[in-house]
């Protein structure tokens, strides 16, 4: 889903592709929209079927299921392990075989398309190119057809698994990698066409179409003086992923941060995931949105990614939210299951089909805004895992839209406003008032927690003000113990964010993104 | 600035399922080891230090364990080797049910000038569910012994949330002490130490839920102080004028000298102690340096435990600044909700403030 952009375009470099099927889970989502992306781009498909050391493994039920669903003649598929090895040698027989060889003419002008890039520290950005026609050699000028700049090829070579390895020249029909001291991916643009100054190609090659994210939510440092690391994090991680933006942002909550643009809920995590582990960040993270279209009532429309920005409902004529075609494969068992779910989130049932006897595709048209926050963990939960899930974006449609704020003692947290559907709003309400009493531990003073449309409080709980901490004698002996105790419950503090005069732990944030609702 | 002593007699009849302070049971033979180790380094420390002392406190364990011949030994050797003010309080700590006319009369000689008496309850069943051996009727009869020869300082302690205690049980306790006619009481919240008997079979205790345990100390603030007996500090009453000047000491960051296994000092600016082992103290081991004391956290932290409070004067006469302004900021949001009170000079915290003191103080010292 998140990916399908970069499953395609590395397939526009290719003649073909090697379909992998699970052996023991068969069919998924991903791998019927995977097939249909190589068949758009009319790819040569070599079926391999994986993971036969499973116990589970029935690689006969998944060669027929592929022969049923996809139609692909599995007689000759290896069946293959590529944990142990086992059968992959034959999979190099099959490309060999069965994948055709690239059509080239090296005498044409240069064009070659960028499908990836990423940046070295030593020799700047690395261009993955595939050349469709003439050939590139070190020394020569070349330019990018969109952007127009111009560089002196430093190196050309092939990529090999474990290495790059230069070569004198690239000709039509490799794929291989440019290095031209290029200084940032910018200037390298996925999907751009390569070509020489000297005897330029006319026309570029087709091309990508542009990705733009589609969900987004504030990144802050859990401790503010971390905020410069964050922003040189983000701009490393960049540099390899251009899909991913980011601009300031500042919470009257949070301080300082960062509202990012991911593709999708697995690009958002993954994103989060390496700046806590590779850059050993700790982070608050905002509740995702998704990008509505306010229409005013003076006929502008403005798009709203940051709860933050929702205008006053006063001024609002409708507005719009993105929805999606989302596709669910899974065994028949769990078909109840599903379509509770995809109903209670604001699903429109389109159609369903058994793919085969066991296993169905269903079909729904689910809004996005209900799909990014949990959506996925809570399938696989009332699936026991076995069902997939792809969604490709269907449009906006007309929905009926509320701006939920969070009060804390009566201040405002704006890091914890969302947008949500009206029939969701008392309910969610409820529920994230709850879970705020749960995890914003008793302090010094009752604290009210109110969560407002606008200026009525649909939910309320509150947090009772302890009454009583340790309290101990306190002779000769006791004091540096106490005295440290003191200083360790500061340190504790730490962890905590504190709002006007509330502390609220950085659990918090997460506990209103995850409502999980089987707890 | 006057100091203060400790000495402390290790050794109990038999120990309170509650307690963990350090104390043994002993035969005459280890006491009279005791007894010499003691006056060694009463000497050693008598010809150290150069402070005069305001206050002596024996403690425990259970002095009057140690015996009115050994005591009068001590105090006598605590005369003579060190500048004691004319008007010094001595203080021991006694047990109703080992005090007799004899010591009594020793103590009052050896000059003893106050007696503090381990009741906790008057109540026979939460006596029993602590592990107390005496009884009221002891602990009256104790009293007047003291009075009667002359020591009339006396001080009572009670124990608040014991197993079983109710608002109707702690009036009870309350009217007891009361009707004694002393002019302290130190009150005390249960607190179940993981060494202790107790500790072991708290699961099988009904001990009183948190709200009930605050009830029952805002309940006896209220009523002690209703007698006459002033709260000075979170867990102490008196009628002014009888406060524990040597506890003082501790609550006002000023220096004392503790000797005895597990005895801390704070003298000279550093804290240190005698190791918890009744033979390293035997063996005239040195004492165990602890830390620099006496900082601003410090010193902070002990003043707020008093219902005179922190005042800026008393903090600039210590360190030459003033207080944060940050800490009056803070100050102000506890006062709102009735936890303290703070003027531009002192802040003190309320009997519900003491509650949550650890939270209201750890929150002040933070913006120092």
């Amino acid at each position: 889903m998140d990916f399908n952009y970069e499953v395609s375009r590395s397939l526009a470099a290719c003649e073909g592709a090697v379909l992998i099927i699970d052996a023991s889970q068969g069919i998924e989502a991903q791998t019927l929209a995977n097939t249909y992306l190589a068949l758009d781009h009319n790819l040569e498909l070599v079926p391999v079927i994986n993971k036969i050391d499973l116990p589970a493994a029935d690689p006969d039920r998944v060669a027929a299921e592929v022969e049923d669903v996809i139609g692909l003649d599995c007689s000759v598929a290896p069946r293959v392990s590529a944990k142990t090895g086992e059968n992959v040698e034959q999979v190099l027989e099959r490309i060999v075989e069965d994948i055709p060889a690239p059509e080239a003419n090296d005498d044409a002008p240069l064009r070659a398309l960028i499908f990836d890039s990423i940046y070295d520290n030593y020799k700047g950005v690395i261009v993955y190119v595939r050349v469709m026609e003439g050939t590139l050699k070190a020394g020569e000028t070349m330019r990018m057809m969109a952007t127009g700049a111009e560089f002196t090829v430093v190196e050309v070579g092939y990529m090999r698994a474990q290495s790059m390895e230069p070569c004198d020249v690239l000709s039509a029909g490799e794929v291989g990698y440019i290095t031209a001291s290029i200084k940032t991916v910018r200037d390298a643009k996925v999907g751009d066409t390569v070509t020489k100054v000297q005897r330029p190609a006319s026309e570029p090659l087709p091309g990508y179409r542009k990705v733009n994210p589609m969900v987004f939510c504030g990144i802050y440092p859990a401790d503010g003086a971390d905020y410069e690391a964050l922003r040189d994090a983000l701009e490393k991680l960049q540099l390899n992923d251009a899909s991913l933006s980011y601009e300031p942002e500042t919470s009257g909550a949070l301080g300082f941060g960062f509202r990012c643009g991911f593709l999708g809920l697995l690009h958002l995590e993954i994103i989060q995931e390496r700046l806590e582990r590779e850059y050993l960040l700790d982070l608050v993270t905002t509740v995702p949105s998704v990008i509505y279209k306010i229409h005013l009532r003076d006929g502008s429309v403005v798009e709203v990614d940051n709860p933050t920005h929702y205008p006053d409902p006063a001024d609002i004529d409708f507005a719009e939210e993105p929805i999606t075609n989302a596709h669910i494969y899974a065994p028949a068992d769990y078909v109840g299951a599903i379509m509770d779910l995809c109903q209670d989130r604001r699903g429109v049932f389109k159609d369903m089909t058994y793919i085969t006897k066991e296993r169905v595709d269903i079909h729904y048209e689910l809004p996005l805004n209900e799909i990014i926050y949990d959506f996925f963990d809570v399938l696989k939960s009332r699936t026991r895992g076995y069902a997939s899930f792809d969604y490709e974006m269907a449009g906006y449609q007309r929905s009926n839209l509320q701006k939920l704020d969070v009060l804390l003692n009566g201040d405002m947290i704006d890091a914890l406003s969302f947008i949500i559907h009206n029939d969701k709003a008392m309910a969610r309400a409820r529920r994230i008032a709850e879970r705020l009493k749960e995890t914003i531990p008793r302090q010094m003073f009752e604290i009210p927690i109110q969560i407002a449309i606008g200026s009525k409080v649909i939910a309320r709980e509150t947090v009772r003000a302890m009454r009583k901490d340790v309290l101990a004698k306190c002779y000769g002996g006791d004091i540096t113990r106490k005295k440290k105790l003191l200083e360790k419950q500061k340190e504790g503090k730490k962890r905590m964010r504190q709002f006007g005069t509330v502390e609220v732990p950085q659990e918090a944030f997460m506990a209103v993104l995850k409502l999980d609702e089987n707890t | 600035m006057n100091a203060g002593l400790y000495l402390h007699i290790p050794f109990c009849l038999s120990k309170c399922d509650y307690c963990d302070f350090y104390s043994l049971c002993a035969n005459d033979d280890t006491m009279d080891a005791y007894l010499a180790a003691l006056k060694k380094a009463l000497r050693f420390w008598g010809s150290q230090s150069a402070d005069t002392f305001d206050t002596v406190y024996v403690g425990g364990g259970t002095p009057s364990v140690f015996g009115a011949g050994r005591l009068t030994e001590t105090l006598d050797l605590v005369r003579r080797s060190f500048r004691l003010t004319t008007d010094a309080q001595i203080t021991v700590e006694c047990n109703p049910s080992s005090v007799t006319k004899e010591l009594a009369d020793a103590l009052s000689v050896a000059g003893v000038n106050r007696v503090s008496l381990g009741l906790q309850s008057a109540v026979a069943a939460e006596r029993a569910a602590l592990g107390r051996r005496s009884t009221v009727r002891q602990a009256e009869t104790a009293l007047t012994l003291f009075r009667n020869a002359g020591i009339d300082d006396l001080s009572l302690d009670l124990m608040l949330g014991i197993p079983g205690q109710t608002p109707q049980s702690l009036r009870e306790s309350l009217r007891f002490l009361e009707g004694t006619g002393v002019q302290h009481v130190s009150a005390y919240l249960l607190k179940l130490e993981e060494t202790t008997p107790l500790f072991a079979r708290r699961a099988t205790l009904s001990l009183p839920d948190e709200d009930t345990v605050c009830d029952l100390y805002l309940q006896a603030a209220n009523a002690l102080e209703q007698t006459g007996l002033r709260q000075y500090e979170i867990s102490n009453f008196a009628v002014p004028g009888f406060e524990s000047r040597h506890n003082l000491h501790y609550w006002l960051c000023e220096p004392y000298l503790g000797i005895g296994p597990a005895a801390h000092s704070f003298l000279g600016g550093r804290r240190f102690y005698y190791p918890r082992d009744l033979r390293s103290f035997l063996q005239s081991d040195a004492p165990v340096f602890d830390c620099i004391g006496g900082d601003k956290a410090e010193f902070c932290m002990l003043r707020l435990r008093l219902t005179r409070g922190l005042s800026d004067a008393a903090f600039y006469a210590r360190f030459g600044e003033h207080l944060p302004k940050e800490m009056f900021t803070a100050a102000k949001a506890f006062a709102r909700h009735g936890l303290l009170t703070a003027d531009g000079d002192t802040i003190a915290l309320t009997k519900n403030g003491f509650l949550v003191s650890n939270g209201v103080i750890g929150k002040l010292i933070s913006t120092l």
